[in-house]
């Protein structure tokens, strides 16, 4: 063999090491094995054996305590952290069905190209800017605390809750917005070339080409705002409504036990990891259509 | 003579301070075909679009049959639908089956009965031969294929002329063939036909007429065999020079 540069013969240097064959064969799954128990082990050696372990355990993964918080007594004081979930439920599936449609209202404006929806799109410009720029909790204390100010009957005599839900809506329709404007602006302009030079009207084109095949691309991004809109619910607390993270603060200082924080984590969990599951299920798929493709 | 049915009179098209088309006039007459050669950047996909309205132009004028496409009651869309736009890169609806790609120009834009164009565009694949692919995706179909689709799209629309902008410069060469012997069926058929294209063999054969791009004008335009073979002017010669 000859270096294909300067002619010098080079010793062929074909063979992965011992190692690299080692990791890859039947070794690597033994190290994968090996790794998991030390690393998961380790972690738990931490909890069991720290010096507060005991007294942590007992204030946040008492099995008592956490059922007592589960399902609440307010003879004593508490409500059902449980139940409270019901309130972040019903918070969530209402925002999240507004967020998609307000959403898609905000960045049609935002793409619109008549010359008569010129102020549509300078206030829903201004508008993403504005609430993608101010935290949600500050969006919640204006509207909760700001609209019962106002006086103004029906708006400004709703419950907390109604109050959160609007600020939750007001805030991730601007994130939602930008999510679908991005997957539109993702398809190829020759898509709209070819579509307008059919004779098809911009909103045709829109509906017809353009959105059909944003959509894919917009989905993955989309769950993952739905996801992060269902864990704000439990901002909605900071108003005084009842749901589960309240619940779960409201035990806490009824009976110092904080058994049911560890509760409501795991209520979001149930909640938010199937979703979670299912939008890295379809990226994945999305990647592997794409690369097949290519 | 033929009717007049596109006529660019002195149009002009910048780009920022970019000026692309300096005055370029060109008329196309009823079953003529024109071919438009230049180098690459000459202006060529510019002119195209400029014809259908995809780009607005600042100076001259466009006709369609004799009407200024510049009069504010001319509306876009209605002018696009009597012209056929082919392009470069095929531009076919990847989320579209082949018949729904062609089905829909003529369904949502002409609001045609879908069932009567159905039966048309059956009959326009079947004569390019890919009746049997009507319900593939796009993706299926090599790219002498898809173009030959995106032809028979524009064809769909029964336009009254055809752009095609270098509807061959994408394939691989063994697929070039079959697209131009469709575009030469097309001609023999009598299709009005605008043609920016760099295949000159095509051009001599097929073309009435050939207009030379240059600098943002047409500096040399004549019968094809006239131009291609005894140009008068050095830009043209070195040109075809350079493309031979
Ligand atoms: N949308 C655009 N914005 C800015 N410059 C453009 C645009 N389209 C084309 N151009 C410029 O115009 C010139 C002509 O381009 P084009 O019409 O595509 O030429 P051709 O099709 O003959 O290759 C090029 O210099 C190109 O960079
Ligand atoms: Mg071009």
């Amino acid at each position: 063999m000859t270096s294909a540069i300067d002619g010098e013969p080079v010793p062929p240097d074909l063979f992965a090491s011992r190692r690299q064959r080692l990791l890859a064969g039947r070794g690597g799954l033994v190290a994968s094995a090996v790794s998991g128990v030390v690393v998961i082990g380790g972690l738990a050696a931490v909890f069991w054996l720290a010096p507060g372990g005991a007294t942590m355990r007992y204030f946040f993964f008492n099995p008592h305590f956490m059922w007592q918080a589960f399902i609440g007594d307010p003879s004593k004081g508490f409500y059902s952290v449980g139940l409270g979930l019901l309130t972040n439920l019903w918070i969530f599936a209402l925002a999240e069905a507004l967020v998609l449609v307000v959403g898609l209202l905000l960045a049609s404006a935002r793409l619109s190209q008549s010359p008569v929806l010129f102020p549509f799109r300078l206030l829903a410009t201004a508008y993403t800017d504005v609430f993608r720029g101010i935290p949600i909790l500050l969006v919640i204390f204006i509207v909760g605390f700001g609209l019962p100010e106002l006086n103004l009957g029906y708006v400004s005599s709703q419950s907390p809750a109604v109050y959160g839900c609007a600020s939750l809506v007001i805030s991730y329709s601007a994130y939602v917005a930008e999510v679908y404007r991005a997957g539109v602006l993702s398809i190829p302009h020759g898509q709209l070339l070819a579509s307008r030079s059919l004779g098809l009207t911009h909103a045709t084109t829109m509906r017809r080409v353009i959105l059909p095949q944003a959509v894919r691309t917009v989905i993955p991004p989309l769950l993952n705002d739905l996801i992060s809109l269902q864990k704000d619910t439990a901002l909605v607390s900071v108003l005084g409504a009842i749901e589960t993270t309240r619940a779960a603060q409201i035990y806490g200082s009824t009976v110092f036990n904080f058994s049911g924080y560890t509760v409501a984590a795991i209520l979001f969990l149930i909640l938010t990891v199937p979703m979670t599951r299912f939008t890295d299920h379809l990226i994945a798929r999305d990647r592997a259509r794409r690369l097949a493709g290519a | 003579m033929s009717e007049v049915v596109l006529a660019l009179h002195e149009v002009q098209k910048r780009f920022k301070d970019h000026a692309v088309l300096n005055g370029v006039s060109l008329t196309l007459r009823r079953h003529e075909v024109v071919c438009l050669i230049g180098a690459s950047g000459s202006g060529k996909s510019t002119l195209l679009r400029c014809a259908n309205l995809l780009e607005r132009i600042d100076g001259g004028d466009v006709e369609l049959f004799g009407q200024s496409l510049l009069d504010p009651r001319v509306d876009p869309d209605r002018v696009r639908r009597h012209i056929g736009l082919v392009f470069q890169s095929f531009n076919l609806f990847p989320h579209l089956s082949v018949i729904d790609n062609i089905l829909l120009g003529p369904v949502h834009a002409l609001k045609r009965p879908r069932a009567e164009v159905r039966a048309e565009a059956l009959e326009l694949l079947e004569r390019i031969g890919l009746a049997a692919r009507a319900e593939d995706y796009p993706d299926r179909l090599s790219g002498g294929q898809q173009q030959r689709v995106a032809i028979v799209r524009s064809l769909a629309m029964r336009p009254s002329l055809l752009l095609l902008d270098e509807v061959t410069s994408a394939l691989d060469p063994t697929l070039v063939g079959e697209v131009l012997d469709l575009l030469t069926d097309l001609a023999r058929q009598g299709t009005t036909m605008l043609v920016a294209t760099h295949e000159m063999g095509f051009a001599r054969d097929v073309a009435h007429r050939v207009a030379f791009l240059e600098g943002g004008r047409v500096i040399e335009e004549g019968p094809a065999r006239d131009v291609l073979d005894h140009p008068r002017e050095g830009a043209t010669r070195a040109f075809l020079e350079r493309v031979r």
